[in-house]
């Protein structure tokens, strides 16, 4: 691969090309959790510098302390071997560093103009915008990156594809010399995928840095210069990606033997607990979120879901838990019809949710420990109208033992916590209400390796005592390493279903990739 | 339940620090506060700290008390209730209405009159019902609480000012033709009347130290004392020990983790407002009784004075945090201030001023507070996190 002039002509091509930006021991500290830990990053003028990891493992807060969204808590940042301070977004921008986050941060009302100049406007003796030099400068900037978009366009009205190419617009109309890229083609179609590759190669070729964090392998072994892995916040590898393959990145990632994570479980299952039949959920603006599914599962049996994101699962999830009442579809529970629609009624006919977002729907952050964890469950510690601090202590204990939740305090403020431990509290809630069902969503999202373990032992346990366990994962190796049976969504639909002995990564994905028209084999998949 | 007990010993071991001490300065900073207050007013004035004037002072502070009560329940739950200002003067119009006009039925061509205590019922019930269209707009409708309750302010007292046609209802005493008197008790009354405590006072003034003869003058406390009393007793027990007063808590902390748990929101925010209601109901019926007249512009500017003692209590306007000691306390705050101003001979245009500084400054130690909360929890976490890699 041959890199051609570099624009700034400031340092000539050499065979190991210039860092523009180098993070230096970055750490960051979170309520809660350890996010970063020591972490170096270089970023390559010119180059595609790829970022991957699983989730929680440190990607976007390490782009948003080099964005100047956040404050490292320790370590330092070089701009062309200077140290620089990065305290606001504005002040990124000062430095030539800008970023495109993976939802839009776009005003659809207003033109494509507007938007690329806003809050730094062109202007006309310093007080009135200069319509005229904007739009003259979009358009040069829009050529710059040679799409067919009318800088008078509202941005509504573009594709989402163009939009992005706004979104690089407006970042380039800064003179920034890296560009951060987060997941930027969740949204893309193929086609629009292609044009956006032409784009940053354009870019590449005018001395900018990309830095791209995407979880899709194929794009990033397409597109990358280099590839930075991380892994539970610690930097893991740093690699120009000629050197390496497809299994190195996923060993990086994923680094353990993903089996010793799982406990090994017997498998045997009681009569049916639940039934789901046609379970629908309109889209706004037409479509389906949840398209006629149809699932079951017994007692004892831990049933993953897996799909990419939007594929419907946390949807489906919601639906069980009677989050919406919306949803049109049956649901039969140890062979009864269930009618209740709403989620105290859910809760009390024993079917407990343990939410994606910990933060945003599991805990109440003003709350100790203790009184989240009795939150779902108030009505069990009553003696007469009053709650009884004895029945209340005594059940948190128990389930502090039984998950071995480390606190020194049951009182002690929720957000005092590990995300582990978070995530424990979390599940205790659920447990505390006596449940038949635990649906769990994500149920290991941003919480260590360790806590990881832990939470697979937890679920294996409460499968053992006879629960339904449904949880949802986009982590391939969870899903077959903890799953007895595994569904894969795609658009709403199920496209797949697999008993644990049928299941490959090969067959997840490609039933994972179904409906989205990306060049992909088409997978025989039958419903046992 | 192995690392729980592994981890304990630590806390235990902990050396009481300078940190604790000034969080322990913080939290307790309302109760500071209040002595403050009253050591520099009893210093500045002798007659500050009598009995007699404790008593007076009590009974302004109730009618805050009582609506801070209501408020406080709102404001956990992030909400707000901009109406109890109006919805007091509403209920003292309603009162007072029954009392000298009774309840006209045209349709049947009569006139009920109510007894005392059935017109404090339906009165109270006419608060808490006024609180559930706050309620049922707030929830049903999506209106945020600042509007739903700044509207019902003007309807309220418009309702108020309509009952009577913007006139008084003058001399509710009621008539004994009617069975309706006693209504003037509610305000003014006392447990004991105070002729026989005074009696009781003279009899043992030369025998007992002057300090105990005077406390006796607290046997002669007024019912509107010992109506905040109740409220507050009542209130803090269905905060603390009731499901109910927890899901305030859940509701004002993270809405959508509350609704997860299966906390019925809608119906909790409701019964909320009533309790608002509710409280300013009682606060209309108090001063009406007091005054023995029922005027339509009662409590104007109320439901400012009952935000600044939750505030001032400690309780956050995002709700989640806070508790009815607090607003007691801040009730009291205010109370000694105003009192207390007043005797030193404070312009009034000064008071306001140091009035609202309190009010702002108390809110900025709260800041303070909170942010050296979330630096201890993040310690806390760090230190429980080594003592559990070792």
């Amino acid at each position: 691969m041959t890199v051609t002039a570099v624009k700034t002509g400031a340092a000539p091509p050499a065979a190991s090309p210039e860092v523009v930006l180098r993070a230096e021991k970055i750490t960051k500290v979170f309520p809660g959790t350890v996010a970063l830990d020591n972490v170096n990053f270089n970023v390559y003028r010119g180059k595609v510098n790829v970022m991957v990891g699983e989730n929680g493992a440190g990607k976007s807060t390490l782009m948003k302390i080099i964005a100047g969204v956040e404050q490292a808590t320790e370590g330092k940042l070089l701009l062309n071997g200077k140290p620089i301070k990065i305290k606001s977004v504005l002040d990124a921008g000062r430095h030539g560093i800008g970023i495109i986050y993976q939802e839009l941060n776009l005003f659809p009302n207003l033109s494509v103009t507007e938007n690329i100049f806003m809050a730094h406007e062109i202007k006309k003796s310093g007080v009135l915008i200069d319509e005229a030099s904007q739009k003259e400068r979009a358009a040069q900037l829009i050529a710059r990156l040679r799409q067919p978009i009318d800088p008078n366009d509202i941005v509504g009205d573009l594709r989402i594809g163009h939009q992005q190419i706004v979104e690089i617009a407006k970042a380039l109309a800064l003179d920034i010399e890296i560009l951060i890229m987060d997941e930027p083609t969740s949204a893309l179609s193929a086609s629009e995928v292609e044009v956006l590759f032409e784009v940053i190669n354009e870019l590449k070729s005018q001395g900018v840095a990309i830095v791209y964090i995407s979880h899709k392998m194929d794009e990033l072994m397409q597109i990358g210069d280099y590839i930075t892995v991380l892994r539970d916040g610690k930097l893991r590898a740093e690699r120009p990606m000629s050197e390496i393959d497809l299994s190195w990145i996923i060993e990086e990632m994923v680094g353990r033997n993903p089996a010793s994570l799982f406990a090994d479980r017997q498998q045997t299952f009681g009569d049916e607990l639940l039934r789901v039949e046609d379970m629908t959920l309109h889209r706004v603006g037409g479509g389906y979120m949840v398209d006629h599914v149809a699932l079951t599962l017994h007692h004892g049996e831990i049933l993953g879901i897996y799909g990419l994101m939007g594929a419907g699962r946390s949807e489906l999830m919601e639906c069980l838990a009677g989050l919406r009442p919306e949803a049109s579809g049956k649901v039969w529970l140890d062979g009864e019809p269930v009618k209740a629609n709403s989620v105290k009624e859910r809760i009390d006919l024993g079917v407990a949710y343990i939410p994606e977002d910990r933060q945003r729907d599991g805990l109440v952050q003003t709350m100790s420990v203790a009184d989240n964890m009795l939150l779902a469950s108030l009505q069990r510690y009553l003696s007469g109208f009053l709650l009884s601090k004895k029945k209340e202590a005594s059940n948190v204990e128990r389930l502090i033992g039984e998950l071995s939740l480390k606190v020194a305090d049951p009182q002690q403020i929720i957000t005092s916590l590990s995300g582990g431990n978070q995530q424990k509290v979390v599940i205790a809630k659920g447990l505390l209400t006596n449940p038949k069902i635990l649906l769990m969503d994500e149920p290991t999202r941003g919480i260590d390796v360790g806590a990881k373990s832990e939470i697979f032992d937890i679920m294996g346990r409460l499968a053992a005592e006879g629960l339904g366990v449904i949880f949802i994962s986009s982590e391939l190796k969870e899903v077959l390493g903890m799953a007895d049976r595994i569904l894969v969504m795609s658009k709403g639909k199920i496209t797949g279903e697999f008993s644990r002995a049928e299941a490959t990564e090969e067959a997840l994905v490609s039933a994972s990739a179904i409906g989205h028209g990306v060049k992909t084999l088409e997978v025989e998949h039958e419903s046992s | 339940m192995s690392q729980a007990e592994t981890v304990a010993p630590i806390k235990n071991s902990r050396k009481f620090t300078m940190t604790d001490f000034q969080q322990l300065l913080l939290q307790a900073r309302a109760y500071i506060a209040l002595v403050v207050v009253i050591s520099v007013f009893s210093f500045l004035s002798e007659a500050f700290l009598t009995p007699a004037n404790i008593i007076i002072v009590a009974s302004q502070v109730a009618i805050n008390a009582i609506l801070g009560i209501g408020m406080t329940f709102v404001i956990l739950t992030a909400g707000i209730d901009l109406s109890v200002g109006s919805v007091a003067g509403l209920i003292a119009m309603i009162a007072g209405g029954l009392i000298n006009e009774g309840l006209v039925l045209p349709m049947f061509g009569i006139i009920v009159y109510f007894q005392v205590w059935a017109v404090i019922l339906i009165s109270l019930a006419c608060g808490a019902l006024v609180g559930a269209v706050n309620g049922i707009i707030i929830t049903r409708f999506n209106v945020t609480p600042f509007i739903a309750t700044l509207g019902m302010l003007y309807v309220a007292r418009g309702l108020a000012l309509l009952r009577s046609d913007g006139n008084t209802y003058p001399n509710l005493v009621g008539k004994p033709e009617f069975g309706n008197e006693g209504f003037p008790l509610l305000g003014s009354g006392t447990f004991l009347p105070s002729d026989v405590v005074n009696g009781w006072m003279q009899s043992m003034s030369g025998s007992m130290p002057k300090i105990l003869v005077d406390s006796l003058t607290f046997l002669a406390l007024p019912y509107s004392v010992w109506i905040m009393i109740g409220f507050t007793i009542v209130a803090a027990i269905v905060l603390t020990k009731t499901p109910f007063g927890r899901q305030v808590y859940a509701i004002g902390g993270n809405e959508r983790a509350a609704k997860l748990s299966g906390i019925r929101v809608d119906r909790v925010k409701v019964i909320v407002y009533m309790i608002s209601g509710l409280c300013a109901g009682m606060v209309g019926l108090l001063i009406a009784s007091k005054l023995v007249a029922a005027h339509p512009a009662t409590g104007v500017f109320f439901e400012l004075n009952a935000i600044a003692v939750v505030v001032l209590g400690g309780t956050s306007l995002m709700g989640g945090r806070g508790n009815i000691g607090g607003t007691i306390i801040g009730a009291f705050i205010i109370g000694a201030l105003s009192a207390g101003m007043v005797m030193v001979g404070v312009s009034s245009f000064w008071q306001q001023v140091i009035k609202g500084s309190v009010i702002v400054l108390a809110v900025i130690v709260d800041q303070i507070q909170a942010q050296m909360q979330k630096r201890v929890a993040l310690q806390q976490q760090q230190r429980l996190e080594l003592a559990t890699q070792e």
